[in-house]
Parts: C-alpha cells; structure tokens; sequence
C-alpha cells in the first residue's frame, strides 16, 4: 500500500463501509496541492468543486463529450473518468494554466478569438487541452489531422470549421 | 459525486491484487483506465463497496514477442499498444483495431485488460483476439489458466471471469509476413461503439489457393463472432471476387445480431455480409507476392 492510502478499517465481514478520506498530493498548474478526499470524488468534481479551477466543465460525465478534458503526466485525458485519488502524485493541468495570471491569452486562445473558433465557449476548456497536448508533440499538423484529433470533442455551436481554421492558422504562425 | 461510496485500495503488487479480491470476493472490482467502470459507477448500475486500483502495476504493463507470439500485460495501455513498435511490426492488424477504440484521450486511460474483462461485443479487443485464436491468461491465489475467446465470452458484458480472478495477461499469434490482412469498421461517428466490425487475414500460396484465413466479426452477436464456416469454405478456393461474394454469405445462418437504438438486425446483418467481403478483398489485396 501506497503510505498516503489508509488501510480501509473494517473486516471481512462488515457490510457497512464508512466513508473514509484520503490524503492526496499532486500538482495542479505548478503548484503542490494536498487535499482529503472521498474515494468517489471524481477528479472533474474535485478541480471545480474543492480548487475552484471551473475552468474545467462537465458535459456527460461518460467520457463522450470531452468537455473535462485535462492533461495528466503530459496526456490529454478525460478528468470525468478519473478518482481524484487516482491522481496521486500526478501532476496536473487545466485551461488556468493558459492564459498567465494577468489574463494574457496564449497564442493559440488568442487563434480561437480571431476565429470565432467559439460561441457559448462551453466546450472550448476541452479543445484547448486536447490540443495543448497534441501540438506539443505534432507541431504541423495537417487539417485532416487536426480534425481527426479533435473528434473526441463535442461543439454544439460552431460547426468545427472555424475551430480547425484557428489551429491551422495558429500552427502556420507560429512555424514563422 | 455521482458514484456510491467505496473504499479505494491500491496494491503494489499482483499478489496482494489478488488477496484483496480472494478476500472481499464479489464486492469489489478491479479498477484499471476506469474508462468502462467509470461511467457505469456514475450512473450508479455498478456499485461496488471495493475499488482495487491496478492502473499503476508496472508488473502488468508489457508488451513481449516471443518466437510465434506476442504476450500483452493485461494492466497495458491502448495507447501503447497503438504506439508499440513490436505491435506493429508483428500484429499491424491489432495496432489497426485498437485506433478504432474510442478517442485517443480514452485510449491514454484505458487498458487491454480491461476492454478484454468488459466483454463488449463491439469491442475491437475481444474481436482481434477471438478472430486470430489468442488467448487470456486468468489468475488467482492458486492457479493460472489460458482460455480462449470461446470459452471465455459468455454472452454481452459476460464473461468466464470469478470474483477472485484477473486477467493478467493476453497472447495473440504474430502474423505471418506472407499474410494479408484488413480491419473495417463501420461507426454513426468517428470514435463510437462499433456498428459492425470486421477482421480478416488471409494467406494465400504460390498456385494462388487460401491455405489460411481467420475471419471475426464484432457488434453483430452476442459475444465476438468467429465466422468459422466461412474461414472452411475459403481453404483451397482461389481468392476471386466471386469467391468471397459467395463466402460472405455464408455468415447469414449463424450470426444473430440484435436490434438497438443504433441500428435494426437486419442492417446489422446486411452490414456484416458487406464489411466482411470488403475485408476479405482488402486482405487479399495486400497479401505479399500474391497473383493477382
Ligand atoms: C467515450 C468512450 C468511447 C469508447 N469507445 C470504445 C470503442 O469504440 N471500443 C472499445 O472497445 N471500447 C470503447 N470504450 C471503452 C474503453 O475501451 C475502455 O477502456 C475499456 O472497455 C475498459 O478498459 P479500462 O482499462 O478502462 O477498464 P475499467 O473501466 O477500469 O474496467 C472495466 C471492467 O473490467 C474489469 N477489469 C479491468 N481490468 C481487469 C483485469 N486486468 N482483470 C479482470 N478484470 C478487469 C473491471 O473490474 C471492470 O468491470 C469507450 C469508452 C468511452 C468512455
Ligand atoms: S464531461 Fe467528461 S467527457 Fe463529457
Ligand atoms: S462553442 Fe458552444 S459548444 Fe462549442
């Protein structure tokens, strides 16, 4: 057992489980974050609910919509299919870790601006980490590309075009 | 929070995964990626009293050839299979099926061994793994034992699986170099549950004769259906369009597929007879050095 894990306190026998909290320790967006949690607390619930970061917004909570989309140890991953306690130890980023703390947008917030890449902007936290994490590691992608990667993400508003359109302008930039 | 509560445990090693699951039995459940545990929790169909984490069980997460095999660790990513050079040189046709899993977001999260023990007949996994003749390794306390995909899927979402048992390990054959093969899958969107899936590999000799095909079909039966009859019927027959025309029909007496919201049977059959054709052309296609 990991140290940080208490040993569920009852026998074999005992139906009845006690809630019992677990000491978790990661990093959120650089910094050391340490918290008591309830096993069951999604990691979704835990960013918006016990660190405020709402930045990180909740569709389905199935895995379809892509909303809560975050990245963990450098991998775009669905914050909603996760335990909070799971993430121990991991470090963690969310659409905060953007823009800086003065409210600059980075340069590809500032691509989905120009596009008009958003509308109501429900979806728009998950794009941009979907993406964060893919053209860290595809820099040029191509459109059939960047359509491809962002099919795990749901936009009810713009048609996808415009979002494409800002990648694709963006990445052209940026190669500048 | 949407899930009832549980009690969280995470071993740091298979033996004491498998004490915790001889000790509590069917109250508690293996996590793994949560990708299916997850929403099911959520929505509160399962409500386990004990979560077993083994997503961070280095013990599981392999990926091996050894001579005519490759050996998967069942605690394995999808994403690293999709991304193994060994998968790729040695099993292209898995490496295919397992992009068509979900999203890669879903892929980072979820593990061999846990698409393998959720038994979803769309599931690309089982159907690679059933079609090609591999097998699972199962483990408890005691004992060690391969099953097949025949003996293992019971029927959708039901497998041979005790309270007590994991998956720690799947074996699938390496593909032959001679052999040709295709994975097609027909979805409503880009990263959705299979309609209807087919995989095949041929091996074809020097006279132009099928001396070998495996053939599986995914979303159209209750557990991953290996089309038999047809792979019987193509041994020895020269691989022409008529050929597979007629072996493709050949599926329609024992295949049952059901009707749900996604699709009617008789669309899912009609699906399952068309995609398997076009596999079995596509897979001759690539057939090395095959006249054709
Ligand atoms: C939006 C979305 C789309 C998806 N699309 C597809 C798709 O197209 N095709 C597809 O195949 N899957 C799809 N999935 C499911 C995904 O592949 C899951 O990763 C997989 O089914 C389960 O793997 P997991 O590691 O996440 O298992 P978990 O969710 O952790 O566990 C699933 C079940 O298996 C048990 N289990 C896990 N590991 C083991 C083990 N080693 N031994 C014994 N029991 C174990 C658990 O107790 C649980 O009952 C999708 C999921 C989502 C959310
Ligand atoms: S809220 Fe997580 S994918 Fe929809
Ligand atoms: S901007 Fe409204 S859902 Fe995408």
């Amino acid at each position: 057992m990991e140290n940080s894990v208490e040993q569920p306190q009852v026998d074999a026998n005992d139906h009845k489980v006690q809630s019992n909290r677990v000491s978790i320790t990661l990093t959120v967006n650089g910094k050391v974050v340490n918290k008591a949690v309830e096993p069951r607390m999604l990691l979704s619930d835990f960013l918006r609910e016990e660190l405020d970061l709402t930045g990180t917004h909740l569709g389905c909570e199935h895995g379809v919509c892509g909303a809560c989309t975050i990245i963990m140890n450098n991998e775009s991953i669905r914050s909603c299919l996760m335990f909070a306690v799971q993430a121990d130890g991991y470090d963690i980023k969310t659409v905060e870790s953007l823009a800086t703390n003065e409210g600059t947008l980075n340069g590809l917030q500032e691509a989905f601006s120009t596009h008009h890449a958003l509308q109501c902007g429900f979806c728009t936290p998950g794009f941009l980490m979907t993406l964060t994490d893919y053209l860290d590691k595809n820099p040029s992608p191509t459109r059939e590309e960047v359509r491809e990667v962002i099919s795990g993400n749901l936009c009810r508003c713009t048609g996808y075009s415009n979002i494409v359109d800002a990648v694709m302008d963006y990445t052209k930039n940026r190669s500048m | 929070m949407k899930p009832a509560t549980f009690q969280y445990v995470r071993p740091e090693s298979v033996r004491e995964c498998l004490e915790y699951l001889s000790m509590y039995g069917d109250e508690a459940k293996i996590i793994a990626g949560g990708q299916s545990l997850i929403p099911v929790m959520n929505m509160r169909l399962s409500t386990p009293e004990y979560l077993i984490d083994i997503s961070r069980l280095e013990e599981l997460n392999y990926i091996r050839h050894e001579g005519d095999f490759l050996h998967i660790g069942g605690g394995t990513r999808q994403i690293d299979v999709e991304t193994s050079s060994l998968v790729k040189t040695y099993n292209p046709l898995l490496r295919d099926a397992i992009r068509h899993i979900g999203h890669s977001q879903i892929r980072t999260r979820g593990t061999v061994g846990g698409s393998i023990s959720h038994g979803d007949p769309s599931a690309e996994l089982p159907l690679i793994l059933a079609a090609l003749r591999g097998e699972i390794v199962v483990v408890d306390e005691e004992e060690t034992a391969n099953y097949t995909a025949d003996e293992f899927y019971l029927t959708t979402l039901l497998t041979a699986l005790e309270p007590q048992q994991m998956v720690s390990e799947i074996v699938l054959p390496v593909l032959s170099p001679q052999a040709g093969y295709a994975f097609i899958e027909e979805t409503r969107r880009q990263g959705d549950f299979a309609l209807v899936s087919v995989a095949a590999v041929l091996e074809i000799d020097s006279q132009n004769l099928i001396t070998k095909a495996n053939v599986g079909i995914g979303g159209a039966h209750e557990v991953p259906y290996v089309a038999e009859e047809l792979e019987e019927y193509l041994i020895g027959k020269e691989p022409t369009d008529s050929t597979f025309e007629k072996a493709s029909e050949e599926i329609k007496d024992s295949l049952e597929p059901e009707t749900d919201l996604h699709g009617t049977a008789e669309y899912r059959m009609d699906l399952a007879v068309e995609l398997t054709k076009r596999a079995l052309r596509q897979a001759a296609g690539n057939v090395e050095g095959a006249l054709q």
